[in-house]
Order: structure tokens, then C-alpha cells, then sequence
């Protein structure tokens, strides 16, 4: 069942209160075509990760918007890098660089021990 | 007080000794033990003399310098060579003139200071022959001059920009020899012991004004100005002349770079003279990045202010390491400061479960780029269908990527997980080949995975030996085909020739000005993580226009990132070499296969998010 659980949706309630921006400032400020993504779907479609796991780097970029870290740090050492998402983006965002830049966000965050 | 012209010479050269033993010392300390005992064999053997002969004919005589570009060879030549004859020659001239085997350094660097009396052996060939070295060095500091503000004369489109170390040092270098000259002209118009050029520029300095005044001041800016030079050169990038010849010599020891930094890659680093020839090869400068390509990269890791925008935004395709005159690995050194700037950050792959392995024979691994371009895949499968061979395809459904794209982005530790999964599946398999249509990951399975008894093979050299064994026959369909060199299998792995010699049975490759080491890239490198998809279409755009300009009836590549690229410029038909092949391929009775390409354009323009061309 773990391939349809979008059958059965969480909750929708956004925290607000929880939200945390370090992470998404953080890539945008470097990344800024990442502003453009209409979270078509594409990227997940064609996931070499997601074809081996639960991963899904829509729902990565659902979470770093809603500024929800602690989702992020485990799904995000998920991606293999391979480059397939952004060559499939009709958005021509920079997927890999998004990726990078929140492992490395994640990192610093990590030994600074505030995440 | 004779003697203390020399001072400002001496201190600046004796600081500069006590900072290049202090460095030889701290680099040798920092190399593995392997490496130290690797050094001592080189210097106590044969190597010794092809290290000394290494370091005559590159850091002297420039003579890589001068086969990519005659002019910019002559100018280092003149200024290097020339300035070290005129230190063996003046000091020859001084044992002569001393009638002594030892005279101290200075004494040779001011003799036409001390010696007053031109009368020695061979005193008239010694004026004559350290005149027209002057010259020699001149004409070269001449050029280098000129260099500085017109750079397009030398063939450069653009040259490094300086820091103040650097001003320093170039400043006291372009003053030493023209104050040599004048300071010696005096000295020839006082005591007459000068040759052609001093002499008759003493006459000049004579009818203007009194050189016996001049005299003093000229030695005292030229003796500053060489200790000015020494004593800035170790901050400058001047250090690149003596850390050239420690590279040389640990280069011809066999040691090679790690995956972290060490004492090598600092020799490296300072080995870079920042000619600027890597500036013009790079493809970047089409969109205008202009601040991280490997001559800014070997900088900032100098002055240790590198930044991650800088780092990822290079392409590794290889155009610069293959031109550099020093011989430094740019790429590689790039890849381990990558290394070095992800450590943290690591995946484990934890969730990566051992599929069942297929027995078989061949197993072919696509990779996910291949899976983009379906129709290479199909292509693959006829001709298996077709030579009938046991194969498995190993990532039709699902398989890990290869962990050259983790391995381009620094995360080599991340890369190992992925490796020994894919080694331990193809292993269960059973095969004997590993049959690759990816260059990304034939690098990969070539160079990082550890499969005894296994035979990689990438497809081009696959399907020309099923053609030379008659497994295969292929029908000449008469194209005109241009073929672009895929940068990992080009200057990654050094295969030109089998996919040209594939072609050549079916078609004509067109010889290009720019191909092989040469080769253009197309835009589409995984090695650049920051670049803009913008920025990657003029890199694409500057390709393509140098193919169209043959104009063939198809471009040919073996690269399925490289085609998916080509195809979105919708310039030309963009096929990859499988492609071709599986449209050639002669069935049991042969017949004339018509218009192969009609049926496979579609899918080579399929993707193009692009609908204009921009150029």
C-alpha cells in the first residue's frame, strides 16, 4: 500500500507557528529559479530514487516551502543525484542545486545543533 | 660601503631562500609515507634526469607554450631562459675576471658595478654576449608589456586580473632589466667596459647628462628593484617558478592527487603561473561567468576564500586541463575540493535493497540518462534481438544510478554506497561483459568499480566488435555525419576512435577543426550544479554553430545527456551512434534500408522545452 498512500492524506493543517524559513531563505537566495516551480510533478515522475523508494522530491519541495524541517533532513540524503529531474523540469529550475543546498543548509544546522 | 648597494639584493634574496626551504620542507612533511619513499626512489634513480630535463625544457624553455602559441612562447622563453643564461654567463664572466672557481653572488649579479678595468680573458666576447642576452630578455619584457594592454595580440581573448602581491612583484620584475641596462650603460659610459647595446646606450646617457652622478642612483633602484621582486615573490603568483619544479618532480615520482587535499595539491595550487590560457578555453565566458574557471579555482584555493557558487560552477569538461602548460590537473584538483567541501553531507542509502541478480552473459546498464532517451534504449535492444545474445538488462525497472553524478557533485562516500550495490548485483550475474550506452557511467564503472573478471565495454566499442566478427552487418547508408565528442568519454576516458571508426562503415565522419582533445562540450554537463538552463543554451548554441557550419546531414554523438542537449536546439537531427547503427543494421537477406532517419526524427526533436533558438 505504500505506493498509494496518497489515498490516504494527513492532515492539511498547516502549523504556522512551526514554520521555519531557514532552510527555504537559504536556498533561495542562491537558487532563485526555484520561485518558478509549479510543482507539475515532472521531477518525481522520472526520480531514479523514487522508483527504489517512497521518495519524492515534490514533496521536498513542498515541505522546504512550508518550512517544515524535520521532514526535510531525512527524505532530502534520499536523492541520488543523477540529474534526471532537472533535465525533465519544464520550469528549467536547477533541481540539483536545490538538493545540494538544502543537504548543506541541513548540515550546517546540524553542527550548529539548533535543528 | 662599496659593498652596500647589494644590501637590498641580498636581504630580499636570502628572505626569499628561508620561505622556499620553509615551503619545500612543509610540502614533503605533508606527503603520505608511500609518497615520501615514492620521491626518494625518483631522486636517487633514472628519473632523476628526465625530472632535470623536465624542468629544463618546461619551466626554461616554455616548450608547451610555445606549441599552443609561438608569441606567448617567445615572451616566456626570452624572460625565463634569458634571465637564467645571464646568470650563468655573469657568473662565468666573474670567475674569469676573479681568476677564482668561488665568488660570492652578488659579486657576479653588480660586476659591471665592481669591475672597473675591462681587461680579462675573453672580456670583449663576455661584454658582447651578456649585451645581447639583455636584449634577449628585453624583447621578451617588450612583449610582456604590451601583453598586459593589448592581449588580443598574443591570440588571448582574456588574462587574469591581479591582487596587490601580484602588482608588486610584476611591477619590480618589468623594472629590473631596463634598470639593469641603464645602470650598466653608466657603468660602461664611466669605466668603457661595456658591449654593443651598453656602450651605446652609455653614449646617449654621456650627451644627455653626466653619468658619474647617474651612476649611483641606477645600481641602488636596480639592486631595490630585484629585492623588491624576491621579496614579493613568494606572496605573488611569481611563486609558480620555483613550485613548478618541486611539481615536476613529484609529478614524475608517480604521485598522484587523493581524494582530500594534500601537500600535492598545495604544490599544485602554487604551480598555477596564471597565464590565462585556461580562461580563454573555457566555454563559461559564452555566458559570461567569468570568475570561477580553474586559474580563479587554484586562486581562491590560495588565498583559501573559495565559495561553493564558484567551485560547482564548472562543467568539468576537461578543455583546460588539456591546454594547461603547467600540466596541472584541474579537474581532478576541482573534484577534491568538492570532496573536501561536502564531507558533511554524505547520503548512506540505507533503503538500497538487494535485488536478485538475472544470470546471463552480457548485462547492459543503461543509466538514468539513457532512460530518457528511449529510443537509444530501443536501439540497444534490436541489436541484441538481432546478434541474438544472452543479455540482462539490469536497470529496466530498477536499479540505483551509477555514482558518477554523486562522484561529479564531491560526494564520493555516498558514491561507494551506490557502487558496491550495482558491483554486487552485476557480480551475482554471472557475466562476463558489461555492456554500457552512457559515457557518464562507463567513467564510473572504468575507473571506481572493482569487478574482477568483468569487462566493460562501452557500446560503440561493443557493437564494432560484433560488426568486425561478423555477428553484426551493417548496410553504408551514405551519411555525411558530424560527430561531437562526449567530454567523459573524450577527454575522460580517451576514446576518440571507436565510435569514429563505427560511423566510418556506415557513413562519412566529417573531419572538424575542433574535435577529439579539442571538442566543444555540449552545455549539458552534470559536473555544473549552479549554471542556469539559460546559460547552458549559449554554451549549446556555440557548439551547434560550429557543427553547422560543416553542414551535415546528421550529428552524431555517443552521449545521451549530450544528445538530449543537441536535440532541444532543434539546429539539426541529433542522433546518438546506436541510433544509426540499429537504422543500418542488415537484416538476413540484405536489402537497401530507405531513408533510415525518417522514422527516428521524431524523437529527436521530441524534447525541446525551447520553442525559439536563441543565439
Amino acid at each position: 500500500m505504500s505506493q498509494f498512500d496518497f489515498l490516504k492524506p494527513k492532515s492539511r493543517q498547516i502549523e504556522f507557528e512551526q514554520f521555519d524559513d531557514r532552510i527555504l531563505t537559504f536556498v533561495l537566495e542562491r537558487e532563485r529559479s526555484f520561485l518558478t516551480c509549479i510543482s507539475c510533478g515532472g521531477c518525481t515522475a522520472t526520480c531514479s530514487a523514487g522508483n527504489l523508494t517512497s521518495f519524492n522530491i515534490r514533496k521536498i519541495g513542498l515541505s522546504l516551502r512550508r518550512g517544515s524541517i524535520n521532514d526535510l533532513s531525512d527524505e532530502i540524503q534520499k536523492c541520488m543525484f543523477c540529474g534526471k529531474c532537472t533535465l525533465v523540469c519544464p520550469r528549467d529550475i536547477n533541481i540539483r542545486n536545490v538538493v545540494l543546498l538544502i543537504k548543506k543548509r541541513i548540515a550546517q544546522l546540524e553542527s550548529e545543533k539548533t535543528l | 660601503m662599496e659593498n652596500i648597494i647589494s644590501i637590498p639584493f641580498l636581504v630580499g634574496m636570502a628572505y626569499l631562500f628561508i620561505v622556499l626551504i620553509f615551503r619545500c620542507i612543509k610540502w614533503i612533511a605533508g606527503l603520505s609515507k608511500f609518497d615520501k619513499i615514492r620521491l626518494l626512489k625518483s631522486i636517487t634513480g633514472r628519473r632523476l634526469f628526465q625530472s632535470i630535463k623536465e624542468t629544463f625544457m618546461e619551466a626554461l624553455l616554455h616548450r608547451k607554450i610555445f606549441r599552443k602559441n609561438p608569441v606567448l612562447g617567445y615572451m616566456h622563453m626570452s624572460l625565463a631562459f634569458g634571465w637564467f643564461l645571464l646568470i650563468v654567463v655573469g657568473h662565468l664572466e666573474t670567475m674569469m675576471a676573479e681568476h677564482s672557481m668561488f665568488v660570492p653572488f652578488h659579486k657576479a649579479v653588480f660586476f659591471r658595478y665592481y669591475e672597473s678595468s675591462g681587461d680579462f680573458y675573453l672580456s670583449g666576447f663576455f661584454a658582447f654576449f651578456m649585451d645581447l642576452l639583455l636584449l634577449f630578455v628585453l624583447s621578451g619584457l617588450m612583449f610582456a608589456i604590451v601583453k598586459r594592454f593589448r592581449k588580443k595580440l598574443f591570440g588571448l581573448r582574456r588574462t587574469t586580473r591581479l591582487k596587490s602581491g601580484d602588482k608588486i612583484a610584476l611591477t619590480s620584475l618589468w623594472l629590473i632589466f631596463p634598470l639593469r641596462l641603464l645602470a650598466e650603460s653608466t657603468s660602461a659610459a664611466v669605466y668603457h667596459n661595456g658591449g654593443f647595446l651598453t656602450s651605446g646606450v652609455g653614449f646617449v646617457i654621456d650627451f644627455i647628462g653626466n653619468p658619474a652622478i647617474l651612476y649611483y642612483p641606477l645600481w641602488v633602484a636596480y639592486s631595490l628593484s630585484l629585492g623588491f621582486f624576491f621579496a614579493a615573490l613568494p606572496n605573488s603568483r611569481y611563486m609558480h617558478i620555483p613550485t613548478e619544479v618541486v611539481f615536476i618532480f613529484m609529478r614524475n615520482a608517480g604521485i598522484r592527487l587523493k581524494k582530500q587535499n594534500d601537500s600535492y595539491t598545495d604544490v599544485q595550487v602554487f604551480s598555477c603561473s596564471r597565464c590565462g590560457i585556461c580562461l580563454d578555453k573555457c566555454q563559461l565566458s559564452v555566458a559570461g561567468i567569468d570568475d570561477s574557471q580553474s586559474v580563479y579555482l587554484l586562486k581562491n584555493i590560495r588565498n583559501k576564500n573559495l565559495s561553493d557558487e564558484k567551485l560547482f560552477n564548472c562543467q568539468m569538461c576537461g578543455r583546460c586541463q588539456i591546454d594547461c602548460p603547467v600540466g596541472i590537473e584541474t579537474i581532478e584538483l576541482r573534484t577534491v575540493q568538492r570532496i573536501e567541501s561536502t564531507r558533511d553531507y554524505n547520503s548512506s542509502y540505507d533503503y538500497l535493497i538487494q535485488e536478485i541478480a538475472t544470470k546471463a552473459d552480457v548485462v547492459y546498464f543503461a543509466g538514468c540518462m539513457t532512460h530518457l532517451t528511449p529510443r537509444v534504449i530501443s536501439s540497444m535492444k534490436k541489436i541484441f534481438a538481432t546478434v541474438g545474445e544472452g543479455v540482462w538488462f539490469m536497470d529496466e525497472v530498477k536499479a540505483p544510478c551509477c555514482g558518477r553524478p554523486l562522484m561529479l557533485a564531491g560526494q564520493y562516500e555516498a558514491a561507494r554506497k551506490l557502487i558496491e550495490n550495482n558491483s554486487r548485483m552485476i557480480l551475482d550475474s554471472g557475466a562476463h561483459t558489461l555492456v554500457v550506452s552512457c559515457p557518464i557511467c562507463y567513467k564510473v564503472f572504468k575507473e571506481d568499480y572493482k569487478l574482477p573478471d568483468v569487462e566493460v565495454v562501452f557500446h560503440a566499442q561493443y557493437i564494432d566488435a560484433l560488426i568486425a566478427s561478423g555477428r553484426l552487418m551493417v548496410d553504408a547508408i551514405g551519411l555525411r555525419m558530424v560527430y561531437h565528442d562526449p567530454c567523459e568519454l573524450g577527454r575522460g576516458m580517451g576514446m576518440y576512435e571507436a565510435p569514429r571508426r563505427l560511423l566510418g562503415r556506415m557513413g562519412e565522419v566529417v573531419h572538424m577543426k575542433d574535435e577529439k582533445e579539442y571538442a566543444y562540450c555540449c552545455g549539458g554537463s552534470l559536473g555544473n550544479i549552479k549554471i542556469t538552463e539559460d546559460e547552458r543554451k549559449l554554451l549549446r548554441n556555440q557548439a551547434l554553430v560550429a557543427y553547422e557550419s560543416y553542414s551535415p546531414d546528421v550529428l552524431v554523438t555517443a552521449c545521451p545527456k549530450c544528445k538530449k542537449t543537441f536535440a532541444a536546439g532543434r539546429k539539426m537531427k541529433v542522433l546518438d551512434v546506436v541510433e544509426v547503427v540499429a537504422g543500418a543494421i542488415l537484416a538476413e537477406k540484405p536489402q537497401k534500408v530507405e531513408n533510415p532517419l525518417a522514422e527516428q526524427d521524431v524523437d529527436a526533436l521530441a524534447f525541446a522545452p525551447d520553442m525559439t533558438c536563441n543565439l
